[in-house]
């Protein structure tokens, strides 16, 4: 799967709204909150078939 | 060869022996935007007195990247053409993941424009460009160096100032007082105002460097290559641009807990420079470290004291967005401004100014700041976020889009703005004009030449456009008449604006009002909004 770009000109304010997010927290709390937002998106994605594509595509190539 | 800084000469001024007449303009400040501020009042017939503490040029490169925005308000002024020339064009950026290109990207694809996305020209040359060209407005432009502003006060419908020479120190007065002295402007302090904003922790050394063999290899063409995690300077991140005169400028993140002094120095600078472009001889022309803001001003508008350029907004320089953001504030004041001093508008118009270009530094801090905070992840976490982007940007598309290297200066548009009539068209009021080869009966013109610096109406249509006074008309494939027309010669202007609409351009090429008809109320309706009439 080849993830082509969806967030278009809202892109950098995405990324700053996620990086705001995690401001301040802990790293344990980071964890929640990534947790919490996997969890919630996958939701709102609400297709299993795409879901578990992303799934395979994210644990390629995982440092080790 | 290294820049020759001849020093500029001073004359004892005027004031040092009897009283000046209080004058309509005084410039603090001949950087590139007091002395680009000059210009653009001289061409519209107001004169003004330009201070500047100092008598060089700006010492080292500062400013290299001028976008194409600039260009063309320079083109206006009347030294875009010797940037250009000068220049080192490029459009093409590639960014780095240690050894790989993750991305690159083509600032420019599409032909037809007067001036390149991008120029690389050292900020001494501009500035260099700016004094010639304000030298030839001799009865207008009174520029006085080493004439440092020590005093001001606001007096309501003028300002005094109190000016320090080496002959000793005498009084002045003007009807408007423009702040165009830096970043640590010396205004401001005096006025105490805070200038809000981010500041980050981290140290950038930023070295010229001069060198026959180029760094970029066998790349004929010049670019702009950024690299996060660079093999040759761990865990940090780099940048090399191309300049004129074979000079090369390196942009090395070092850290927060450098010391500055201890960096900037030539034993310690040498084995980072050769890191990178190995055994090739080479000269350092210029070095120092900075520590960045993201930061503005309140307001840029307080009564008669107006702010420009960086003593109004500071910004991190990737993106270039210091200069450039400076530069169209010009744009935007000079017409205002000139606007009231001939008495053809209320000084409210000047309230715009502050409105627009507010806006406008926030959109260059946002940018700005953006991309600082991802070269310089400030959490263990957002590190991670960030190198995962790198990670999946060799195969995604969409991280690729993340990347954030510097989002390069793109000129701001004002649709919210008071003065713009909304509506719709291919350009819709508030954007910049989009440039468009032309051909005239003199031959090959630019749209940028023609249609800048007074209201225009501009349109491929074939109705004529009426008569109004104080609106300028250019007609595009249109029969020949009583003003000035024009041959879409590459289709390019009926691709950029089509044909069904008329287009009503500010002085500073910003469309302010579109039409399907040549209706004369509705024209005269929106010319007098957009200088400043409350319907
Ligand atoms: C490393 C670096 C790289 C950069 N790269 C870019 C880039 O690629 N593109 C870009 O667009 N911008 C860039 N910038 C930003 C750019 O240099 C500034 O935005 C620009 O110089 C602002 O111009 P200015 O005229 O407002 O201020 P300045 O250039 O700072 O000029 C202010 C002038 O005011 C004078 N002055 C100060 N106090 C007084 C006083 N009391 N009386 C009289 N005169 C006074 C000073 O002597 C000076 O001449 C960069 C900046 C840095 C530091």
């Amino acid at each position: 799967m080849i993830l082509q770009d969806k967030l278009g000109e809202e892109a950098d304010t995405f990324y700053k709204a996620l990086i705001s997010a995690h401001e301040g927290l802990t790293e344990a709390q980071s964890h929640t909150l990534n947790a919490r937002l996997v969890l919630m998106m996958a939701n709102q994605i609400g297709d299993l078939g795409m879901l578990t594509d992303i799934f395979e595509t994210a644990l390629q190539d995982l440092p080790d | 060869m290294a820049y020759d800084y001849t020093p500029f000469p001073y004359t004892p001024p005027p004031g040092l022996t009897h009283a000046e007449p209080r004058h309509r303009v005084v410039i603090v400040g001949a950087g590139p935007i007091g002395l680009a501020m000059a210009v653009d009042l001289a061409l519209q017939g107001i004169a003004t007195v330009v201070l500047d503490d100092n008598n060089v040029v700006s010492v080292g490169s500062r400013a290299i990247c001028w976008a194409k925005r600039s260009l063309e308000i320079c083109d206006r002024l009347g030294i875009g053409e010797r940037m250009l020339a000068k220049g080192v064009t490029w459009k093409v950026g590639r960014n780095f993941h240690k050894g790989d290109q993750v991305y690159a990207f083509d600032l420019q694809p599409d032909m037809g424009f007067k001036y390149p996305a991008f120029i690389n020209l050292q900020q001494y040359y501009v500035e260099q460009y700016l004094i010639d060209r304000a030298r030839e407005f001799s009865d207008l432009i009174d520029l006085r160096f080493l004439n440092k502003v020590i005093a001001h006060t606001d007096c309501g419908d003028h300002v005094k100032l109190e000016v320090s020479t080496p002959d000793g120190d005498y009084p002045l007065e003007a009807e408007y007082y423009i702040a165009c002295d830096g970043a640590g402007s010396p205004t401001r302090e005096r006025m105490q105002l805070a200038l809000d904003g981010q500041t980050f922790d981290e140290n950038f050394l930023i070295v010229d460097v001069e060198m026959e063999t180029s760094p970029f290899g066998d790349h004929a063409t010049p670019e702009r290559w950024f690299w996060f995690a660079p093999p040759f300077h761990s865990g940090q991140s780099a940048l090399l641009h191309k300049q004129p005169d074979n000079i090369y400028r390196i942009d090395l993140q070092l850290g927060p807990d450098t010391d500055p002094k201890e960096e900037a120095t030539e034993a310690k600078v040498r084995p980072r420079i050769t890191a990178i472009v190995g055994d090739a001889p080479f000269r350092i022309d210029w070095m120092s470290v900075y520590r960045f803001r993201c930061a503005r001003l309140n307001r840029f508008v307080h009564n008669r004291v107006i702010f420009a350029g960086d003593s109004a907004h500071v910004v991190s320089p990737f993106g270039a967005r210091g200069g450039n953001g400076g530069i169209q504030d010009v744009d935007n004041l000079g017409w205002k401004l000139a606007l009231v001093l001939q008495g053809k508008a209320s000084p409210e118009l000047l309230e715009s100014y502050n409105e627009e270009r507010v806006e406008a530094a926030d959109e260059n801090m946002f940018n700005s700041a953006c991309a600082t905070n991802f070269m310089t992840p400030r959490s263990s976490i957002e590190r991670l976020f960030r190198d995962q982007v790198l990670a999946l940007a060799a195969r995604h598309p969409f991280a690729r889009k993340l990347i954030n290297s510097g989002r390069l200066s793109q000129p701001c548009v004002l649709s919210g703005s008071s003065l713009q009539t909304s509506g719709s068209a291919p350009l819709s009021p508030g954007h910049a004009l989009l440039d468009a080869p032309l051909t005239g009966r003199a031959g090959p013109a630019w749209l940028v030449t023609e249609a800048q610096g007074r209201f225009t109406l501009v349109t491929a249509n074939d109705q004529p456009l009426p008569d109004i006074t104080g609106i300028e008309r250019i007609g595009i494939d249109q029969a020949e008449s009583c003003y000035p027309c024009f041959a879409d010669s590459e289709g390019c202007f009926k691709a950029r604006y089509g044909t069904a609409h008329i287009y009503l351009f500010r002085p500073d090429g910003h469309v302010c009002a579109v039409f399907d008809t040549p209706d004369v109320d509705a024209i005269v309706t929106a010319h007098n909004r957009a200088m400043g009439a409350t319907q």
